[in-house]
């Protein structure tokens, strides 16, 4: 396992995260696991107590966790959003730009790889849920 | 056409860093080969029998005689002297070094072109109608909406490892000229109430389980098409299946739902989506307009030509079509020699047709998904000086939409998933029936090697399959296809051919055809009035 890349302002948290299972149980943890086949939306009602959500890629060209990040953070989840597992730094520009702040990849990334591929693409054309200003917004003077 | 503005040169420059730094790594070993493949694929870069390919984009079919020059200079430079129009209206070039791709892409760049996501599991070039902007039959130009999406497709956060490829078909013609509902979505500009908007087919599709895209939904506002579309990508990718990639298209997951369940599931996703300000706003659409505006015309031009020269007479009915201007028309160049490769044009070709887009085409050219070329407005007055050209340099095949038009995937010559040869079979049908295709009329034979069906069989008239029997090619005719706004499936006659024996079959079919059919009907025609059975029977007989 490599080291855990943290894009927060503060502190990754150490807390082990549970099953979106035992999580929607009796359970009081504050941090949950999402697999690829399970619907962020469950946690919607719960996102007041949730300080992470960790999002696995058992497999990096299996993309539903990008749409997991993305729906958390459209509902207004602001928590460490962490992809976990084959995350390849290819990869970290969309999961970034999807939402997820922190990454435990299986494997440890160059440092220097991640610097010039997170800072490659200095514009872009979507409005996601990372805070950028589209290209069609700058053209147009809007937000 | 569309020209980059710094926004859109920005991208694709770094798009090329992106991928020279990629390459690089994979070069040194950094990176392993099932780790770069996803990531060269989304380069258009495909590792086939004897080379890598590399598939260049060309964005709703619409080219400039400076990009032609540049596609042909790659050609001579980091090719064999030719390239193959593809039938997603793309080029690509099948002999390229690994270690040269970032150096074409680099060269692309300069001509605001690019290779971004011709392949791999994400959003596919945006294809269009080939007479788009001259079309008598449209209701507004489909470019710029299909450019609009091109920029929202490109780079997607969320969109990019899909469950499988993703191809959207923009047309605005009750006429389908583009196979829209064989796309994974399909966009119909329509007009209601005096506002254009999009009525939307999705999971249409050919490969191995061909279908013909339902209808998801009436009309989308301009102002909500992107979240819409959003919508539609996020319930697919959440919940399209990934345990098995013959099963991974859209299409399955629409089939599997059923479209009330799909469609429920989007406008449920819609309504969350249309909250979240990501759709671009109208004076987005109004500025990439105002790129496709018509050109200034010249008027009072005559309409007479001269059609005295029986060749090119020939050319004229066959190849050119009507444009919605007077004294202009609009013509087809045939990339369908008889004997020759489907979609296939040499260096020296392709910067003569550069050459002539100038010179009687307003600097415009098209591909067609077909793999043919179109010049959209030529002067009615240079139609026999123009063909003199073509004809000249071997491009003036008088054959639109007839039986040696074929649509040929390259096949087991070329491709490392084919069972089958599907170039010497279209060379050896074009070959038997262009003397008599006058008398047939309108056929469209389409010809896969495997059964992806990059070749569109199933949409064709007449389509063949070559799959691999016991180690022989063997090839499957199936009859009554269409991708034009009949879209239909075709149906397997029944067992399957030699490469020879199904040029036989195919010439039985055809000679029922002759005998049966009803004034003004085509092929496909009789096919539907009569059924299968007579053509079993004389094909089988």
């Amino acid at each position: 396992m490599g080291d855990l890349l943290n894009f927060r302002d503060g502190e990754t948290i150490a807390e082990t995260p549970v099953s979106i299972e035992e999580f929607l149980g009796a359970s009081n943890a504050t941090a949950v696991r999402i697999e690829p086949g399970e619907d962020a939306r469950l946690l919607l009602p719960h996102l007041d107590r949730i300080a992470l959500v960790e999002v696995t890629f058992p497999a990096f060209t299996d993309g539903r966790g990008y749409s997991s990040a993305r729906i958390l953070r459209e509902s207004g989840y602001t928590g460490e959003l962490r992809a976990s597992g084959d995350v390849l730094v290819d990869q970290l520009f969309r999961m970034r730009r999807s939402g997820f702040d922190s990454f435990a990849p299986d494997k440890p990334l160059d440092p220097a790889v991640v610097e010039t591929t997170l800072s490659r693409f200095t514009e872009v054309y979507q409005k996601s849920v990372d805070g950028r200003r589209p290209i069609w917004a700058k053209r147009h003077e809007v937000n | 056409m569309y020209q980059y503005d710094s926004y859109d040169q920005a991208m694709v420059d770094a798009r090329v860093e992106e991928f020279r730094d990629q390459a690089r790594r994979r070069l040194a070993g950094e990176m392993t080969e099932d780790q770069f493949k996803p990531l060269r694929l989304m380069n258009g870069l495909y590792l086939q029998l004897h080379a890598y390919m590399l598939r260049i984009a060309v964005p709703y079919g619409t080219l400039s005689p400076r990009q032609l020059r540049k596609l042909a200079h790659i050609a001579r430079t980091y090719d064999k002297g030719y390239g193959h129009f593809t039938t997603r209206t793309n080029i690509q070039f099948n002999w390229i070094k690994l270690e040269d791709a970032a150096d074409i892409l680099a060269e692309l760049a300069t001509v605001e072109m690019h290779a971004i996501q011709t392949s791999g599991n994400c959003i596919r070039n945006i294809s269009s109608d080939q007479y788009a902007g001259v079309a008598a039959d449209e209701i507004t130009d489909p470019r710029p909406w299909a450019e609009l999406l091109r920029q929202w497709s490109s780079f997607h956060p969320e969109f990019t490892y899909l469950p499988r490829k993703f191809k959207i078909c923009v047309i605005a013609s009750p006429n389908d000229r583009a196979a829209m509902r064989t796309h994974d979505i399909g966009l119909e500009l329509v007009e209601r109430d005096g506002r254009v908007g999009a009525r939307v087919y999705a999971g249409g599709g050919l490969g191995r389980t061909p279908m013909v895209s339902p209808l998801i939904r009436d009309f989308v506002e301009e102002e909500e098409l992107v979240s819409y579309l959003e919508a539609c990508l996020r319930v697919y990718n959440r919940y399209g299946r990934r345990d098995n990639k013959f099963k991974a298209r859209i299409k399955i997951l629409v089939h599997e739902l059923g479209v009330e369940e799909y469609r429920r599931q989007v406008e449920e996703e819609f309504l969350h989506m249309r909250t979240l300000g990501i759709q671009p706003p109208t004076e987005e659409l109004d500025r990439i307009r105002a790129f496709f505006a018509p050109p200034v015309y010249e008027t009072g031009l005559s309409e007479e030509v001269d059609r005295s020269d029986p060749d090119f007479a020939l050319w004229l009915d066959r190849n050119v079509v009507a444009h919605k201007q007077p004294g202009y028309a609009i013509a087809n160049i045939s990339l369908k020699p008889v004997g020759g490769i489907p979609g296939d044009a040499t260096a020296d070709q392709i910067d003569l047709v550069a050459d002539l887009g100038e010179r009687y085409s307003l600097d415009q050219v098209r591909v067609t998904h077909a793999q043919n070329l179109v010049l959209p407005f030529v002067r009615k007055a240079d139609l026999y000086a123009l063909w003199q050209e073509l004809d000249a340099a071997g491009l003036g095949t008088a054959n639109i939409d007839m039986a040696s038009d074929i649509i040929a995937c390259p096949g087991l010559d070329y491709c490392s998933l084919a069972n089958a040869r599907s170039i010497p079979v279209a060379q050896k049908i074009a070959q038997r029936f262009a003397s008599k295709e006058a008398e047939i009329g309108e056929l469209k034979i389409k010809i896969s090697g495997c059964i992806n069906a990059c070749g569109h069989h199933h949409a064709g008239h007449i389509g063949i399959l070559g799959v691999d029997r016991k180690g022989t090619e063997n090839y499957q005719l199936s009859l009554g296809g269409s991708g034009a706004e009949d879209c239909s499936v075709g149906t397997i006659t029944g067992p399957g051919f030699t490469e020879d024996g199904v040029v036989d079959a195919i010439e039985r079919a055809t000679n029922l055809y002759l005998t049966q059919r009803e004034e003004g009907e085509r092929f496909l025609d009789t096919y539907r009035r009569i059924g299968m059975a007579p053509f079993k029977e004389a094909i089988y007989g």
